[in-house]
């Protein structure tokens, strides 16, 4: 393996659209870089954003999430709720430390495999360029924070 | 966070790595990514693996029925093409085997691995992830039922060109109730317009007129012409479709269609549609003598009487008081099971390529001018005639690929306009004996006795030069050249320029998706391509299918046909719908979300959530439930319950955060998770 650092995305995909267009990707032999694994989700409004904390708390060092273009969901608007989440998301990540450019949203519709497969290109070199996040070894096994905890226990002993 | 991993490996799973030939087997290692997930997976209860050339053919499926009876499997992944090419083929062998069908995962390491990926020891340790992830997530999986729906015996297709007149006729003969729902105020479509069908140069009129006619007449067929869909509600099996029938301002039930207000209306109005801009028709009009049904428009805003406030000839010379100039748009609700959409095409507009001088230059013609010129029941009786109404012309250039195959307006074929130019090529011949040239770039004759046709016209002397017309002027810089159209082109195969003058010009436009694609697309829940064009399910082998169960597509709708293409793909879609209203029910997907009550909070916030109103709130309990027949399962409520109280058949919050973990198990440097293990 080469010496330049390989990040791993988590990038989720809805049923109807961006998981198409992933599939259009392949049938196209488009070609993107191998450091994303996708996780097919019906619609992106099933996007739990602890599903994002979780990929980062597993290791990931960006995720990617994607839809259907707004007004395209297959549920109609879900989207947009997912449009709601990732945009409190990526404040919330930003105060847990985690640089917001490390999460993005791209929509995608079934036709799209050459655009999907550019931004995942685009993405992977963004997150290159910030490095490892590291995350999970801020936590301990018991799911605290792990500074914080020596820190308390620190001030108990 | 509790590790999902952290669940004791009970079950029995079985790993099937497929070689896909040489597609997957070609980048990724497959025996490595086997004999990985049979000694890492082992403590995740992996206890068979094995690697096979094709999973999918009857003896790779037959390989997975026998390890499940044998070994006592009890999960399956299967790691080969996109679940929606083969899920169902496999779910189908662990159905054969007893197991639950829904027990079984298929990952994509071919879409998603080895035809994106080149490196092939990077693509190997995705495909590894891919499969670990597959592997956790099956862990979670519950054996679950297909749910039934039961299937609306009605169908509703949208759209009354030869398509969707086609798709009617043989559901309604089958003996099934069809609600046919046309924009104009006739059927037919384009194919009305036409005067000449290639290759075989019948009438138009003769083969499409008696269609309409039965249609107009089957007692099965309900038309609503006039009309647009404006609302669909449910899914398959249960649409709740809303018909604008806009007012015509006659009563069809008092109208004979004797045509008199069309004889006595004053107002003289240019018609853009049916005579594509080349003739007249009236206020009050039926847009051509065969249109079915015969019932006439006021047009609104054409109309002295809706203009001045005087007129009203038309109802006074009514015999049967049919006009009603009170007449509103009418709201028509319909159920039915299923859906086809054949709304066909648009004509691009060659004034946008301004060299080609469309609109400027008088004797430049577009390919629809042309039809309704050599159509005998046209404005001119058939004459092919300059724009002066009288003059024959003496030569005749047709431009092949005007908006199509260039750069800059389309990239595709528009696969009609080489039959087309060579049938008007023969056309004019025929009734001018007038020189033809026709400019192709690539003359494009698949098809049955399509070649020979081209044949014949070039016997009958068409002269034929390839290359792209750069432009059409008439400014003249030889004498001959005077009063005439001169096309420059470069012959590509003589390797000159030519400058030919000729004194008529027809473009051969393109065929482009409707103006409002993207509308229907979204009013019908389906996908277009970035063009317009509809999507179908699969582009091979189920092209009349949609991604969207119970709407199929046909006819240019999903891209540009010839006549016999759309027929047969009016009659494949009748036949898919027909199968459904045979079996009486279809099985759906069991995803769907239910609410745990003992957990559930009553906060609402599910409720306001739901685009498909679903979720019901009990207020003497202070619950949410979820309605499984509305429910459609996209997991927005699940996302958003505070209290987790919610959770989803297919795509548990444990499904998926296993599936995360599986993933993160193969890292780019192993030694990084190993360290933080
Ligand atoms: S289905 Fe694609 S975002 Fe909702």
């Amino acid at each position: 393996m080469s010496e330049q650092f390989e990040p791993i995305l988590v990038g989720f995909t809805c049923n109807w659209c961006s998981y198409r267009a992933a599939d259009l990707a392949g049938t196209a032999r488009v070609k993107y870089p191998p450091n994303i694994r996708l996780v097919r989700l019906m619609c992106s409004g099933r996007l739990d954003p602890a599903f994002v904390i979780k990929a980062f708390a597993e290791g990931a060092d960006g995720v990617l999430i994607t839809g259907c273009h707004p007004g395209e969901c297959h549920y109609l608007e879900q989207n947009y709720k997912a449009l709601r989440r990732y945009l409190l998301l990526r404040r919330t990540l930003e105060q847990m430390g985690v640089e917001p450019e490390r999460l993005k949203l791209v929509w995608a519709s079934a036709a799209e495999g050459v655009k999907l497969a550019h931004e995942i290109s685009t993405m992977v070199e963004e997150v290159r360029a910030l490095g490892p996040l590291d995350w999970p070894r801020w936590w301990n096994e018991n799911g605290f924070h792990a500074v914080v905890e020596e820190q308390a226990q620190e001030v108990t002993a | 966070m509790k590790k999902q991993t952290e669940i004791e490996g009970k079950e029995r799973i079985g790993v099937y790595v497929c070689h896909c030939g040489t597609n997957i087997a070609g980048i990724v290692d497959v025996e490595d990514v086997a004999a990985w997930a049979e000694k890492e997976l082992g403590d995740r209860g992996v206890v068979i693996t094995r690697d096979y050339k094709f999973m999918c053919s009857s003896l790779g499926q037959e390989l997975i029925e026998k390890d499940i009876k044998e070994q006592g499997l009890t999960r399956v992944v299967v790691a080969a093409c996109s679940p929606h090419l083969h899920e169902a083929t496999f779910r189908k062998a662990c159905e054969n085997a007893g197991l639950n069908r829904y027990l079984c995962e298929l990952v994509s390491i071919r879409e998603q691995v080895s035809w994106v990926h080149t490196d092939k020891v990077a693509a190997t340790a995705k495909a590894k992830a891919v499969v670990a992830g597959g592997v956790e997530r099956v862990i979670h999986h519950e054996p679950l039922e297909a749910l039934h729906v039961p299937i609306h015996p009605a169908t509703m297709v949208v759209g009354g060109g030869i398509a969707g007149i086609q798709a009617a006729i043989e559901i309604a003969d089958a003996g099934f109730p069809v609600y046919l729902v046309e924009r104009e105020p006739s059927i037919g479509g384009h194919m009305a317009q036409f005067d000449k069908t290639f290759p075989t140069l019948d009438c138009a009129a003769c083969i499409l007129t008696p269609k309409m006619v039965t249609a107009g007449t089957h007692p099965n067929i309900k038309i609503f012409s006039y009309s647009e869909v404006t609302n669909v509600d449910g899914y398959v099996g249960n649409f709740t479709v809303t018909i604008r029938k806009k007012a015509r301002y006659v009563n069809e039930e008092l109208c004979t269609g004797c045509g008199i207000c069309q004889e006595k209306c004053p107002a003289k109005v240019i018609d853009d549609i049916y005579e594509a801009g080349l003739g007249y028709r009236k206020g009050a009009y039926i847009p051509f003598p065969q249109a079915v049904p015969k019932f006439p428009v006021i047009d609104k805003a054409n109309c002295v009487f809706f203009e001045r406030g005087t007129c009203k000839a038309c109802q006074k010379f009514c015999p049967t008081n049919a006009i009603d100039f009170d007449q509103e748009d009418e709201y028509v609700t319909v159920e039915v099971g299923n859906i086809i959409l054949a709304t066909g095409y648009d004509l691009f507009d060659p004034r946008q390529i301004s060299q080609y001088g469309y609109g400027r230059l008088a004797n430049v013609f577009t390919s629809m001018e042309f039809e309704r010129l050599s159509n005998a029941a046209g404005p001119t009786n058939g004459e092919i005639v300059l724009r002066d109404g009288v003059t024959k012309p003496t030569s005749v250039g047709i431009i092949h690929c005007v908006g199509s195959r260039d750069r800059n307006y389309n990239n595709y074929c528009s696969v009609i306009c080489c039959m087309q130019s060579l049938k008007f090529a023969h056309l004019v011949h025929e009734r001018t004996g007038a020189t033809v040239y026709n400019f192709y770039i690539d003359m494009r004759t698949a098809y049955k006795e399509y070649d020979e046709f081209y044949q014949r016209v070039l016997e009958e002397g068409t002269l034929f030069v390839r290359g792209k017309v750069a432009e059409v002027t008439d400014a003249a810089r030889l004498s001959i050249e005077e009063g005439k159209l001169i096309i420059q082109v470069e012959d590509t195969l003589a390797g000159v320029q030519r400058r030919i003058p000729v004194d008529m010009v027809v473009l051969s436009a393109a065929m482009i998706p409707r103006h409002d694609a993207h509308d229907v697309a979204h009013l019908f829940g389906i996908s277009c391509s970035a063009n317009g064009w509809f999507i179908e399910k699969h582009p091979k082998l189920d092209p009349v299918a949609t991604m969207t169960e119970g709407i199929f597509i046909a006819g240019c709708v999903q891209g540009p046909k010839d006549i016999p293409s759309s027929v047969a793909q009016g009659a494949a879609a009748s036949a898919r719908v027909l199968g459904r209203i045979q079996q009486g029910e279809i099985a759906l997907e069991p995803v769907r979300a239910t609410v745990d009550q003992s957990i559930c909070s009553g906060c609402r916030i599910c409720n306001n959530l739901c685009p498909f109103n679903a979720i019901l709130f009990h207020e003497d309990r202070m619950v949410s439930e979820i309605n499984a027949a509305l429910c459609q399962g996209c997991g927005t409520c699940i996302a958003a319950c505070p209290a987790g109280a919610i959770t989803g058949t297919g795509f548990s919050n444990e499904q998926i955060f296993a599936q995360i973990e599986g993933l993160m198990r193969v890292n780019f440097q192993h030694e990084k998770m190993t360290e933080l293990a």
